[in-house]
């Protein structure tokens, strides 16, 4: 039973063993490592080898050219600084100057008002003196004209002279 | 008793019958020029890898496609493993590294197709590598280095008693080479297909046929790796072997 599928066995045990093979296995084997190693050497390496270079190329290229943009931005980075920083010292020193002006301005206003405060009350003292004055006078005709009045009232005759004298010696006193 | 008499006269294991050299056009004679299932499969390589590093990489483009990138892969990949290891003189010896790689790498893998057949499965096909790498470096060994080439065998860091006993240890070491280099790869292929053959026949009895469908998926699984790893030994093998020959003292 065991040997029955072993006698149908068509082949000898080991098809690895049947050295009548060999010749046209070598054959076709070196034939096949011969066309291998044109299409390799020939087509396919170098082409795969040109294609990585450029690749490393290309690539080597691009972050070259980074950094140099890199660079330039950074470049760019402090020119905006300093600009910047022109800016606000000018800035400064254009609010210094134009507060010094504005103050010069307006102590040069503040002198003029101060002066012609200074005249109008000096007017003013002169009219109110001027007024005073003529006050003092009206005062001085009343009180005449009310004397005489109470002195005729009183049944008397008032001499104008006196009664004058009278009144001035009273607004003296 | 009796079925199960039928079921183990229903199995039949063939699992060698796969390795069979045969004439592709009919014909019983198998001359050296005969075309046969061997030369299909090794043009059948051809063929793949010209799609593979060739068609694949048409465009050179800067920024790949898929098939590029795995031309590309394929290509970085021993490029590095030639230049770690043999050096930066061994560069120039990277398309036979190649070659050798990639017509293994893709006769372990058009193999495991169902029905397909294995050219590097075979111990002449492996032997013709094995030793084409061997006379090659030892060759290149003597062109390059001369006489100094047999400072290989002579351990100059070990004491003087031991260098003799070391050298034919050595010696014997280096001739063992192209043999374990060839069979290595050749049995592992195979051994891995006749064991799927042979879980195939067991898929004859209806109760083992799921069990032998999950074991044929593992093994075939398995066999995926090892079609990469053989392609990948015997590769870096090969680059061993280049160093020594490049640069012989330790």
């Amino acid at each position: 039973m065991a040997t029955e599928p072993h006698g149908a066995e068509s082949a000898p045990g080991m098809p690895q063993l049947d050295f009548s093979t060999y010749g046209n296995q070598i054959f076709w084997l070196l034939l096949t490592l011969v066309v291998i190693y044109f299409i390799l050497s020939r087509i396919a390496l170098p082409r795969i080898g040109a294609v990585l270079a450029e690749r490393q190329g290309t690539i080597t290229n691009d972050i070259a050219a980074a950094e140099n943009l890199k660079a330039k931005a950074v470049e760019a980075e402090a020119a905006y600084n300093k600009a910047l920083a022109d800016a606000r010292v000018e800035a400064n020193r254009i609010i210094a100057e134009t507060k010094a002006e504005i103050q010069a301005d307006l102590d040069k206003a503040i002198a003029k008002a101060d002066a012609e405060i200074a005249a109008k009350a000096a007017e003013g003292e002169k009219a109110i003196a001027a007024i005073r004055a003529s006050a003092l006078e009206n005062v001085t005709d009343v009180a005449k004209d009310t004397a005489k009045e109470i002195v005729a009232a009183m049944g008397g005759t008032a001499d104008a002279r006196s009664v004058t004298a009278a009144v001035n010696a009273r607004m003296k006193g | 008793m009796a079925t199960d008499a039928n079921a183990e006269g229903g199995l039949v294991f063939h699992p060698m019958d796969q390795f069979i050299v045969k004439p592709l056009f009919g014909g019983d004679a198998v001359h050296w020029y005969t075309p046969t299932n061997a030369t299909l499969w090794m043009v059948l390589a051809i063929v793949g890898i010209t799609a593979m590093l060739v068609l694949g990489t048409s465009r050179r483009a800067i920024i790949p496609s898929r098939s590029q990138s795995i031309g590309e892969l394929a290509y970085g990949f021993i490029y590095k493993m030639v230049e770690d290891v043999t050096g930066k003189d061994g560069v120039k010896y990277f398309p036979y590294i190649m070659t050798l790689f990639m017509f293994i790498v893709f006769s372990n893998f058009l193999g495991l197709l169902p029905m397909a057949f294995t050219p590097t499965s075979h111990i002449a096909v492996t032997a013709v590598m094995a030793f084409a790498v061997f006379i090659a470096v030892t060759v290149l060994g003597f062109v390059k280095n001369g006489a100094s080439f047999l400072g290989l065998f002579w351990v100059s860091s070990a004491p003087l008693a031991l260098r003799p006993i070391l050298a034919l240890i050595e010696i014997i070491s280096y001739f063992v080479r192209p043999v374990s280099h060839s069979i290595r790869l050749a049995g592992n292929m195979m051994a891995g297909h006749a064991v799927i053959k042979v879980f195939a026949g067991f898929a004859a009895i209806t109760a083992i046929a799921p069990l032998s469908v999950v074991a044929i998926t593992a093994m075939y699984g398995l066999e995926v790796l090892v079609s990469f790893i053989q392609a990948y030994v015997f590769t870096i093998l090969t680059c061993v072997y280049l160093k020594d020959a490049l640069h012989p003292h330790h």
